[in-house]
């Protein structure tokens, strides 16, 4: 069951993006575009999705367990770091560069356009190179202690 | 500034919002998990092998979603200005990036945002800036 949510959450999630003009890199492009002709239609889309999601987190915070019994697993950390500063300023380069950001690039990838392959496989080696370093400095400090 | 009125789509864009919202509620209220697209994909990677399937349950219809649009008989074609060179070099940065971020924008900036996160405001703040500076250059200075 909690697979089928999973899977009904995607295909809402993706055509959202779809209808909303997220997953369209132009649209993207012309909201980031401020000294430019503005296009201000992903300030909406942002609206819409936080309307719904504060109405329904605020439910989520309450409870411990989710409807189907599983565990709430609603991220605690409140700390602002240098890797999530430096981290969100790198990835809005990437936003910026290409209009893609991970969810619309990969419904462009559903939709087989082959740059949108080409932007997911890279994205992929991002992740890659970030566990990579990961465990390297994982490792690195085990073996010091 | 110019507002690009002709480009301007307020009802899909905000109905298109209403949709990513309710699946992102979905998703939280019957199976306790955040709908963060690099955060789902990236714990692909992450080694631990527990909990793969809602993962790849949430993907694959994320990925499929073209597919369902289709047949309801709304072919969108994406329009994708950017030259191979960019296109390889931004996949890479959005890819370390959200992972050192914990989060890109429908983590952060719309979960996180509404769940009142200080941190995930920080970080949309923050993309958002780089993602208007990043812009504004590669149009305005260098020229696009």
């Amino acid at each position: 069951m909690s697979l089928l949510v999973a899977m009904l959450s995607g295909l809402l999630f993706g055509v959202g993006l779809m209808v909303s003009g997220m997953a369209n890199p132009a649209k993207v492009l012309g909201f980031l575009d401020l000294a430019g002709r503005w296009d201000p239609s992903l300030a909406l889309v942002m609206a819409g999705a936080i309307a719904v999601g504060a109405v329904a987190f605020l439910f989520a915070k309450r409870r411990k367990k989710s409807l189907l019994g599983l565990p709430m697993q609603i991220p605690a950390s409140a700390n602002v770091t240098l890797r999530l500063v430096l981290g969100s300023a790198v990835f809005g380069v990437g936003w910026g560069l290409a209009g893609f950001c991970p969810g619309p690039a990969l419904v462009a990838l559903g939709a087989g356009l082959p740059k949108a392959w080409g932007f997911v496989a890279a994205m992929l080696a991002g992740m890659g190179a970030f566990e990579f370093i990961e465990r390297a400095s994982q490792r690195r400090q085990d073996g010091a202690l | 500034m110019s507002i690009d009125t002709a480009s301007f789509t307020p009802g899909l864009s905000l109905t298109g919002g209403l949709m990513i919202g309710a699946a992102a509620a979905m998703l939280v209220l019957f199976n306790g998990r955040i709908a963060g697209i690099s955060g789902i994909l990236g714990g692909l990677l992450s080694g631990s092998h527990k909990m793969l399937g809602w993962r790849i349950a949430f993907l694959a219809g994320l990925i499929g979603a073209p597919a369902l649009a289709n047949l309801l008989g709304d072919p969108i074609a994406p329009d994708i200005e950017a030259g191979w060179v960019q296109i390889l070099l931004a996949g890479f940065m959005v890819g370390i990036g959200t992972r050192y971020a914990s989060g890109c924008t429908s983590g952060h900036g719309v979960c996180g945002i509404s769940r009142g996160s200080v941190r995930s405001l920080v970080a949309t703040a923050i993309f958002m800036a780089t993602g208007f500076l990043t812009v504004f250059v590669s149009r305005h200075l260098l020229g696009g």
